[in-house]
């Protein structure tokens, strides 16, 4: 008795549905194993993880805060790969789109500019992220370079440039050396949605970003142009598709979602510049982005799911002493799960009985 | 089963291969049904179907690459398993691929080394392999790196490297669809030589006319199932046909007379480097097309035609405006995009992953193309029901037989997806079609719509250029001939005056030799 993949006749869009479902299951099977292994009871464990954020308002909150990022971000990096572009640095272009909008809230601060300091960082944030987001990508286009190594290298670079700013000129007077700026003004931070709680503008702001996406892919034809790109190239340069141009557009979009992201973070539930104010959202957004399967719309929950990992972790810790790196743990299984499950959108798992071997298919 | 026993004497008791009830399934898809066909020595076997009849699936399963689902193989009388190809190759079957497995940049010698179970060293091999080749009239120079080599020449390696395992039974993929006529009669010499050597051949092919001359027995697939085994001597080419079709095909007419005044595609000293190492460049390519016309380019594959097409399409941009020209406006700088807005049409030959991106829709598939010039496309936002509008009146005009309404591209069979490809082209009412190969790998009855199509759309004005290397449909539909040999161009020719002998000895390069040796002596 053998078990064999056999490649469907056609592909399956029911699978296509339900694998990162079936992907969640089994990250969550693995996760109960480890839980054990660490000697904690995975019951207790799964449940602090996925069901304690429910019960309490800030919990709930935090979600939405935490998913903001992410989906913002996913959704950009859902066209790159949708073309074939493999951006993996989306973490620098938040970072980069950070400072950037940091500028503005730093050379304003204790002036009285009027409430357009905002809108401008925001919009500081997407060009500063869509132009670091676009040197892998005219590195890919005019010399050939793997924007996979070049992107993700430009992570470290965003990293230090930030260091560098918020340690030496950026530093607040008064912050009694800590490398950090000094609070933001109020007219350079995001407005709140509810009195006194966590939620803000970003998250709705990461609503629209999703319509526009789903817009963007279903009903345009730049949509169109990057799907098939990313499909069938030969195909696309049949229909006068300039991939190149494609692969430019692409990242820009992508580096302005993750600086707008960066920018919202920085004003909002940080409410000033310093290292560390991503905990590997633009990594853990590549995750979303396939468990979303690309899909805008899928992207949104993609997120929110993650984002109740990021929350249930810290609560983990609290609670259960359970390290935080077992969050990371966590989403580097979930993506392998979920890239696992997509062969079976194409093939399907078949026990064959008492057969003579399996074609080796080998020539 | 109606099995009418062959009218040749076999030699020998036992047949040397023997399939009984050989079955092969993919999920819910027979591609064989309980096929039992019987190879003698000393015989040349043709295999004849349509694409997806079954042919391939069969002679794989006899090298041992598919497993059959039920069913055996019986070997000179016994039961036969077979692990892998190596194991075929061990008992002495040997197969010609119609796809090379060559490196391009390995010699001769290193591509044979490779395909053997060698235990011998590389000098005796390369020793041996120059033996072979010298015996049998299969010349080769080891030394060489096969992407220098001719078509013809690289199906001689994958011919001796299968020789030089001393098979007993030889399998040949259609080996003559990459070759001029004249070297198709030089693989006749080979094969006829082994089998008076005692070896069994199963030759797949659908030309008939070269069956019917070179073949002992005949064994018809179709949908999987065996419909005949029987003398191919005694059938006529329209029989045989029936037997594969399972009825009649329709025959393409020609309209009586055909406007042929407006020159609506004109080449003018085209030349083009090749985009990559392997490529053939374009020389100095003229040619003028009118309105009603239709021009073939012939050829052996790799001599420039897909470059060709790159250039007429716009995939590839000329240097100079003026090469290329559409309905009187330069077009060589063009982009395939504006190409289309001035009324050319295009058709390339490769279905899956250039025509159609396989995992797309056809309605995706029809804005593909019909992006430029279409109401699919309003304000940069994509119309569903203009592009759903293509695909129902394409599947409507050319009959395409599809599951849904708006199917994947990868789920159509091959002949269907092509009527959609042509379609979506012709109902877009052009002034220039270039299309490649329109009815490669295409069943008869697809293929004879497509072809109707061409000679409609050139009667109703249209200038189209067809690259083929099918003859036989080039005879048929084309009003001119041109040949394609190391990226020139031959005069166009009158297709009445275009002989199988005249366009062979160009395929081969011939007369342009001789043209350059006149030219030579001249000066």
């Amino acid at each position: 008795m053998q078990l064999v993949l056999e490649k469907r006749a056609e592909r399956s869009s029911a699978i296509a549905l339900i694998s990162p479902l079936i992907a969640i299951g089994l990250t969550l099977a693995t996760m109960s194993i480890l839980f054990a292994m660490l000697g904690k009871n995975p019951i207790s464990a799964l449940g602090v993880y996925f069901i304690a954020p429910f019960v309490d308002s800030y919990s709930l909150q935090e979600i939405a805060v935490k998913a903001t990022p992410l989906v913002m971000i996913a959704i950009g990096l859902s066209l790159c790969y949708l073309a074939n572009a493999w951006n993996i640095g989306a973490e620098g272009q938040f970072l980069i789109g950070a400072v950037a909008g940091s500028w503005l809230a730093v050379k304003t601060q204790g002036t009285d500019a009027g409430p357009w300091v905002f809108p401008a960082m925001l919009l500081l944030g997407a060009v500063g992220g869509a132009l670091y987001g676009l040197i892998p990508a005219i590195c890919k286009v005019r010399f050939g370079a793997s924007e996979i190594l070049t992107s993700l290298m430009l992570v470290y670079v965003a990293d230090l440039l930030l260091d560098y700013l918020v340690r030496g000129p950026w530093r607040d007077p008064k912050g009694f050396n800590f490398p950090t700026t000094a609070e933001f003004d109020p007219v350079a931070t995001v407005p709140v949605l509810i009195e006194g709680g966590r939620l803000h503008l970003g998250g709705v702001i990461a609503l629209v970003v999703v319509a526009a996406g789903a817009v963007l892919l279903a009903r345009t034809i730049k949509g169109f142009e990057i799907r098939v790109v990313g499909a069938a190239p030969r195909a696309a340069r049949f229909g006068g598709f300039n991939s190149n141009q494609l692969i430019l557009l692409a990242f820009a979009i992508s580096g302005a979602l993750a600086g707008m992201a960066g920018i919202i973070e920085v004003a909002g539930p940080v409410g000033h510049l310093q290292p560390g104010i991503s905990p590997g959202y633009g990594f853990t957004a590549i995750i979303v982005a396939f468990l979303g399967r690309l899909n805008p719309i899928g992207i949104l929950f993609a997120g929110l799911f993650l984002a109740l990992t990021f929350i249930g972790g810290e609560q983990a810790q609290i609670t259960m002493k359970i390290p935080l790196d077992v969050t990371k743990v966590f989403q580097g299984i979930l993506l392998f799960f979920v890239l696992a499950c997509d062969s079976l959108i194409l093939y399907r798992f078949k026990l064959v009985f008492a057969s003579p071997k399996v074609s080796r298919g080998a020539h | 089963m109606p099995d009418s026993t062959p009218a040749v004497q076999h030699t020998g008791a036992t047949p040397l291969l023997q399939t009984v009830g050989l079955t092969k399934r993919y999920g819910t898809l027979l591609a064989n049904d309980a096929v039992s066909i019987d190879i003698w020595p000393q015989q040349i076997h043709a295999l004849l179907g349509e694409n997806g009849a079954g042919k391939s699936t069969l002679v794989k399963t006899i090298y041992g690459l598919i497993q059959p689902s039920e069913g055996e193989m019986r070997w000179q009388g016994e039961q036969m398993v077979l692990s892998g190809p190596s194991d075929a190759r061990a008992r002495g079957i040997g197969m010609v691929f119609q796809h090379f497995s060559l490196f391009d940049n390995l010699t001769v010698a290193e591509n044979v080394a490779l395909g053997l179970d060698g235990k011998e060293s590389f000098k005796d091999m390369s020793a041996r392999l120059e033996e072979v080749s010298r015996v049998y009239g299969l010349p080769l120079n080891p030394k060489r790196e096969v992407w220098q080599l001719s078509v013809g020449e690289r199906q001689r390696i994958e011919i001796v490297r299968a020789l030089m395992q001393n098979p007993k039974f030889l399998i040949l993929d259609e080996p003559t669809a990459v070759l001029t006529p004249q070297e198709a009669d030089q693989l006749f010499i080979v094969l006829d030589r082994l089998k008076a050597e005692g070896c069994a051949i199963l030759y797949i092919s659908h030309k008939l006319a070269e069956v019917k001359r070179l073949c002992d027995t005949a064994t018809i697939l179709r949908d999987g199932k065996k419909v005949s085994t029987c003398n191919p001597k005694a059938e006529t080419a329209a029989s045989l046909a029936r037997m594969m079709v399972g009825g009649e095909i329709r025959r393409v007419k020609a309209a009586a007379d055909r406007q042929t005044n407006v020159a609506r595609l004109v080449v003018n000293d085209l030349t083009l480097a090749p985009d990559d190492l392997h490529g053939v460049r374009l020389q100095h390519i003229s040619f003028e097309l009118r309105g009603g016309e239709i021009l073939g380019i012939a050829g052996v594959a790799g001599n420039g035609q897909d470059e060709l097409f790159a250039a007429l399409s716009g995939e590839r941009l000329a240097q100079d405006p003026g090469a290329v020209v559409i309905d009187g406006r330069a077009a060589g700088h063009l982009s395939i995009t504006q190409r289309r807005k001035l009324g050319a049409a295009f058709v390339p030959e490769e279905r899956l992953g250039h025509a159609a991106a396989p995992r797309m829709r056809l309605s995706e598939n029809a804005l593909l193309t019909g992006h430029a010039a279409s109401g699919m496309v309003q304000h940069g936002f994509v119309n569903t029901a203009a592009m759903l509008k293509t695909v129902d009146r394409t599947t409507e005009a050319f009959d395409v037989r599809k599951a849904s309404r708006d199917p994947e591209a990868a789920s159509l069979s091959g002949g269907n997806l092509q009527k959609f490809i042509v379609g979506r082209e012709i109902l877009r009412s052009p002034a220039v079609l270039v299309v490649s190969q329109p009815t490669w790998g295409v069943d008869a009855g697809a293929g004879a719509v497509i072809r109707q199509a061409l000679l409609d759309l050139a009667a109703s004005g249209a200038a189209v250029l067809v690259t083929s290397q099918d003859l036989d449909e080039l005879t048929e539909i084309t009003d001119r001939i041109a040949v394609m040999f190391h990226g020139h161009l031959s005069e166009p020719m009158a297709t009445v005056d275009a002989s199988r002998e005249k366009l062979g000895l160009l395929m081969g390069g011939s007369t342009l030799e001789q043209k350059e040796a006149a030219h030579a002596a001249g000066a």
